[in-house]
């Protein structure tokens, strides 16, 4: 392993995690719900049930963060450089695998593991697995 | 209405962080999960800054009963490792690592007007419409793993 100095930002990396955290802090005690991106999209689709709102107002916020990100620092946009047939590939797996194993990174791998849940441990540890296993295989053994 | 705009102000400063952190960025993502080429291990440091701010903030909801807001802290009372918990996140990582992608970031990714955004979104909500049909019509072979999510 040789690490990539080059694209190595703990600083920035630091300072968004911990955003990220205080978004995750202020769900749980302003709302009492848990910040999990899959569970407020996959509950958003449930458009009759009365947690949908609220859902909503989250993925409302996240679509305009951008637009402040960019006022604030100038942030980039995101460089999509995967052919679209995997993108779709990408987003069946995510979207039904995230809802089967109930949660994604920030459900289990960030407000989980904050909350000391063995089941988000197990599940960071098996999606953190076969994240690492899928990128080294697409890289190194068919790339 | 005062949920609402709370729930706005917690997707902007979530939103925030990801597009700090570069949570946005799939290729960072990718960077970050290629142990065997060149390690870029930034991520660790985003889970790290995420855990340290909100694991006193679960510590305080776990004693208390009423978010501020009102209304009760329902917080996850799910404890069994099963099938579904293990089998869905094997999958839901293959996925993440396949494009760099997860859920949040995605979203937010939309906001950029990034035409391969919309892509992920449409087919991650598709997944989980997939998911639900599943787990709601006890499709034969899904069933077994989708009964309880």
């Amino acid at each position: 392993m040789t690490i990539d100095w080059a694209h190595f930002t703990p600083f920035s990396a630091l300072a968004g995690g911990a955003l990220i955290g205080l978004a995750a802090a202020l769900l749980v005690l302003g709302l009492g719900r848990v910040m999990g991106a899959a569970g407020i999209v996959g509950g958003a689709l449930e458009i009759r049930d009365a947690e949908a709102p609220w859902r909503w107002s989250v993925i409302a916020g996240l679509v305009v963060s951008p637009l402040v990100a960019r006022a604030l620092w100038g942030a980039g946009a995101p460089v999509f450089s995967a052919h679209w047939l995997t993108l779709i590939v990408a987003g069946l797996l995510v979207g039904f695998g995230a809802r089967l194993g109930s949660g994604c990174t920030s459900g289990h791998g960030v407000c989980g593991l904050a909350r000391l849940s063995p089941r988000s441990f197990i599940a960071t540890g098996v999606f953190m697995t076969t994240a690492v296993a899928t990128v080294f295989v697409a890289r190194h053994v068919v790339g | 209405m005062k949920r609402s705009i709370f729930a706005l102000v917690v997707g902007l400063i979530f939103g925030l962080g990801l597009c700090l952190s570069g949570m946005v960025q799939p290729a960072k993502v990718t960077g970050f999960l290629d142990l065997a080429g060149s390690w870029d291990p930034s991520l660790a440091f985003v889970m790290a800054g995420a855990i340290a701010v909100a694991l006193p903030a679960f510590l305080i909801a776990r004693r208390r009963k009423a978010a501020w807001i009102g209304g009760a802290i329902e917080l996850p009372t799910k404890r069994a490792i099963d099938a579904p918990l293990v089998v869905g996140s094997a999958i839901f990582g293959a996925g993440w690592g396949l494009a760099g992608v997860c859920p949040a970031p995605s979203v937010v990714d939309l906001g950029f007007a990034s035409p391969g955004a919309a892509a992920f979104v449409a087919s991650m909500a598709a997944g989980m419409l997939i998911h639900r049909a599943a787990a709601g019509r006890r499709l034969p072979g899904l069933r077994l793993l989708a009964q309880d999510a």
